[in-house]
């Protein structure tokens, strides 16, 4: 810690300016200490920078021999199959986006309610405890909601839900199929429910966030022609906040599409494409968990490395557009 | 029906739908603490705390599983703070209007939500793969990849909160740029730095995909840090998944202890947020 020596040298003049070739020095010493200083935050910023390059060109190198051995085919096969040595990635891809679309579908519109709760209608003393209940349901690790959803979820839905959807949707026409097989209890629609749970927080507090940056003036007159709170909500601050909650959503978005250990336990593992929801099926993130340390051969680990770079690129598309509209948002706010 | 009972109608549905998302979103939170201590209490006794983790079918505990994850999160902390906070104070103090400070907080911001199993894919392949075998350092490095964003964030966020003048005030009387952030503006952020590491550990220690192929496991104690390593999270992953009563149990058990220290490493977190701000 030579700089707080010097700096207090330095700050009590009447000793430096007993001795100016010591003072001269200090100053030197001072300068040399800044500049390392400066240089070495530099250069910690700069290694964030190269971990992001570095992550992906080392996934790239791994992947490599898989996308040399099946070329784009890779993107499109369907077998998984470690004995013959054909990999492809497009059951666990439709996996993340199934499971991913299905916690969309759930955590938008009731995160969405929540957030509207909070900002529109929670008494005030209510306000901070249901705000930090949520936001604790988001610090929740995966492996807590992962043996949540296997042990006391899936044999729920199994019992209750499932044979009651089943049983309201079998004899629709294309939706019966949807619905379709057993029971199982875990499986793609048990995956995707778990995964609304997991991302309600972050659509939540963000949108909540944005609702109240809506100037109270446009709030007020609305309210002042007449218009009903959920008008006000719909036609008033939905419009003024759209880009924000677009933002949320994508966050949300791209954390459901990466999400691992949660999805590996319910989601049952099987490498096939079934239309129905209720099958048990695999995403990117559960199969590299499943089968990284049991793989045998090059290939096999290379196409599972190539599967981590597929969903690194997937993600970082979605949280890139995420934080672009969020980033946005907040330079707009800083320039009213 | 009139077109002002639709509205009304239309106003007490969407009420009555935003007050049962809550009760649903709050229930939720409910019903798997509740699950967590209803499980995880009858299993947890003092063996969980003292004895390894056992064979199918014999009685145990989690210890090597619980000092396995202090010791990786504790490296992992040691190595990831220092770089989150010096390029923090690089994007807050140095660099706040350049562009490259831009691609920087970008690019965190992403980091910061990139799915972890991906890091331990990137650790697997620069650290384990060439040494040929799975390590505990490999663990926390890709822990501490983790723990980086999270520190930045909160660093240059409550830099960024301190008055300029505190700045100009420690310039006037002569102090070097280096010794105002590290005497004036680092103290005056403390809290909230803090803050971030506090959530940092929060973070990483529920974390399970990237230990999986980086610190794998290990069914007996070691602190051999250049060894395989167990931790609770995959501890957990492995015995829940099990076919064995008495390894779920302990699963649970292990669940409890690690959403009790994340819960109340994010109250810690927020109170300690909280007491720094006026309001």
């Amino acid at each position: 810690m030579s700089e707080m020596v010097v700096s207090t040298a330095y700050l009590s003049p009447g000793t430096a300016a007993a001795a100016p070739v010591a003072r001269a020095k200090a100053i030197q010493r001072l300068q040399a200490g800044d500049t390392i200083f400066r240089l070495l935050t530099l250069f910690s910023a700069v290694l964030v920078l190269a971990l992001l390059g570095g992550v992906i060109v080392s996934l790239m190198i791994g992947a490599a021999p898989a996308f040399q051995a099946f070329g784009w085919r890779f993107l499109i096969e369907q077998s998984w199959n470690p004995v013959t040595e054909r990999f492809g990635a497009i059951a666990p891809i439709y996996g993340t986006v199934v499971t991913s679309l299905i916690a969309m579908v759930i955590a938008v519109p009731v995160g969405l309610a929540i957030a509207m709760f909070l900002s529109e209608l929670c008494p005030m003393w209510l306000r901070r405890p249901l705000g930090i209940a949520i936001e604790l349901l988001a610090g929740i690790p995966s492996i807590i909601y992962g043996i949540w959803g296997l042990f006391v979820l899936a044999p729920i839905l199994q019992t209750t839900v499932q044979p009651a959807l089943i049983e309201l949707f079998g004899p629709v026409p294309l939706l019966s199929a949807l619905f379709a097989g057993p029971p199982y209890g875990i499986g793609t629609l048990t995956a995707g429910i778990i995964l609304a749970v997991m991302v309600l927080p972050f659509i939540t507090s963000i949108s909540r966030d944005v609702f109240q940056t809506v100037p109270a003036v446009l709030k007020e007159a609305a309210y002042g022609l007449g218009a009903t709170r959920w008008e006000v909500f719909w036609q008033v601050v939905m419009p003024y906040a759209r880009a924000g909650v677009i933002g949320a959503c994508m966050l949300a978005l791209g954390r459901a599409l990466g999400e691992t250990m949660a999805v590996t336990f319910v989601i049952g593992n099987a490498h096939r494409i079934s239309a129905s929801l209720l099958a048990p099926g695999t995403t990117i993130s559960a199969t590299i968990a499943n089968e990284f340390t049991e793989a045998v051969g090059d290939l096999y680990t290379a196409s599972l490395i190539a599967l981590g770079l597929l969903l690194f690129v997937i993600t970082f598309i979605v949280l890139a557009i995420a934080r672009y509209l969020l980033m946005r948002l907040e330079q707009q706010e800083g320039r009213a | 029906m009139s077109p002002y009972a639709i509205r009304r109608l239309r106003n007490g549905a969407a009420t009555g739908l935003s007050i049962a998302a809550t009760i649903a979103g709050v229930g939720a939170l409910f019903l798997i603490l509740g699950a967590l201590l209803w499980e995880g209490v009858g299993s947890l006794s003092l063996s969980v705390f003292t004895e390894m983790t056992p064979p199918p079918g014999a009685s145990g505990g989690l210890l090597n599983a619980i000092v396995g994850s202090l010791i990786m999160t504790a490296i992992a902390i040691v190595l990831g703070t220092p770089l989150g906070i010096l390029a923090g104070t690089y994007l807050a103090e140095y660099g706040r209007y350049n562009r490259f400070t831009f691609v920087v907080r970008f690019v965190n911001d992403i980091l910061l939500s990139a799915p972890s199993i991906v890091i331990g894919l990137f650790v697997y392949e620069i650290v384990v793969a060439p040494a040929g075998h799975f390590s505990a350092y490999a663990g926390a490095l890709a822990l501490a990849l983790l723990v980086v964003p999270v520190v930045l964030r909160t660093t240059e966020d409550m830099l960024l909160l301190i008055p300029r003048e505190l700045r100009e005030a420690a310039s006037s009387v002569g102090m070097p740029r280096s010794v105002m952030i590290i005497r004036i503006a680092y103290r005056a952020a403390r809290a909230g730095m803090l803050t971030g590491v506090l959530l940092a550990i929060a973070r990483i220690s529920g974390e399970t995909a990237p230990l999986l192929f980086t610190a794998l496991n290990n069914q007996f104690f070691s602190a051999d840090v250049t060894r395989p390593m167990s931790s609770l999270p995959v501890v957990i992953f492995q015995f829940a998944l099990s076919p064995y009563a008495d390894w779920q149990a302990l699963a649970w058990a292990g669940a409890l202890i690690i959403a009790l220290a994340v819960l109340a490493l994010n109250i810690a977190a927020r109170v300690l947020a909280a007491g720094r701000q006026p309001t």
